[in-house]
């Protein structure tokens, strides 16, 4: 819908260059996410990839998703994080502390298995059905559509959700809450 | 068709993805786990929005929403858990808790 007016000629260039950039700052946010050696700034990088996945939904033409991204990770979830890793201190964690341990060689190679094997399939299927992008109306993705859906066709996992909140809330709350005491509770 | 096809998007969402595994093994620090989690997530959704836009159907960005929804209730979980660590004066290293271990 947002992208209506770039159908044609420079626009295409543009949506590229969109695009490159946005997956660019993705993948050299999430490298910074895992690597940085300070939690805080692990966190603040979140923040990066979270908004560069937004750009990519926009292009998508996902416009609710990616405003509810933005709200619920950017606004919520990192923020969430922060008030965390302040209350603990913030403590330094190397990543590659003690030298070149199993772990690490085993966690390299298992990355690396997991994104060659999924390229491959991805290469191997990416030439007939999957290059030929279905057209949709201009509704596609909007907030009014979305709701639609939430509450006709999938109505189910409109309510299920509900309930996981209010369990994980009450489940923050009973972990948040400080050890009695007089020790009837653990 | 406006920009990069599907297979460009599922390329960056499976490279996201890889880098939150090995965030996950890598680390020992469970704040930074939690946030390497929170990268495979968002891989998963990309892929699903993806695929969405793909068959022009709204379904995956549904799938997406709730994907997001059980997310942000593992975050407060997680984050519960690792208060409740420092609470009880437990080391903040997945590496030492090993009560648990059979």
């Amino acid at each position: 819908m947002i992208l209506a007016s770039f159908t044609s000629g420079a626009g295409e260039v543009i949506v590229w260059m969109v695009w490159i950039g946005a997956a660019l700052a993705l993948v050299s946010s999430g490298i910074a996410v895992v690597l940085f050696s300070n939690p805080f700034y692990s966190a603040l990088s979140l923040i990066g990839n979270l908004a560069s996945l937004a750009v990519l939904y926009l292009l998508l033409e996902a416009e609710f998703v990616a405003a509810a991204q933005v709200l619920v990770y950017a606004g919520a979830i990192v923020v969430m994080f922060l008030f965390v890793i302040a209350y603990l201190g913030g403590r330094a964690d190397t990543p590659w502390a003690g030298g070149p341990r199993i772990q690490n060689v085993g966690a390299v190679l298992v990355a690396g298995a997991i994104a060659v094997e999924v390229i491959v399939v991805i290469g191997l299927k990416a030439g007939g059905r999957l290059s030929d992008p279905a057209r949709v109306t201009g509704s596609f993705g909007s907030p009014s559509e979305i709701g639609k859906l939430f509450l006709s066709d999938h109505l189910l996992a409109f309510e299920v959700t509900s309930i996981v909140l209010l369990v994980a809330a009450v489940g923050g709350v009973i972990l948040g809450t400080a050890p009695h005491k007089h020790g009837e509770v653990e | 068709m406006t920009g990069p096809g599907i297979a460009a998007y599922l390329v960056l969402s499976v490279v996201l993805f890889a880098t939150g595994a090995f965030g996950v093994l890598i680390r020992r620090s469970p704040l930074i786990i939690l946030l390497a989690l929170e990268l495979m997530v968002n891989a998963g959704n990309l892929a699903l929005i993806a695929f969405s836009r793909e068959w022009g159907s709204g379904d995956g960005q549904i799938f997406a929403l709730t994907v997001m929804v059980v997310a942000a209730a593992e975050a407060v979980v997680g984050l519960g858990l690792i208060v409740a660590m420092s609470r009880r004066r437990v080391e903040l290293d997945v590496d030492k808790l090993t009560s648990l271990r059979g």
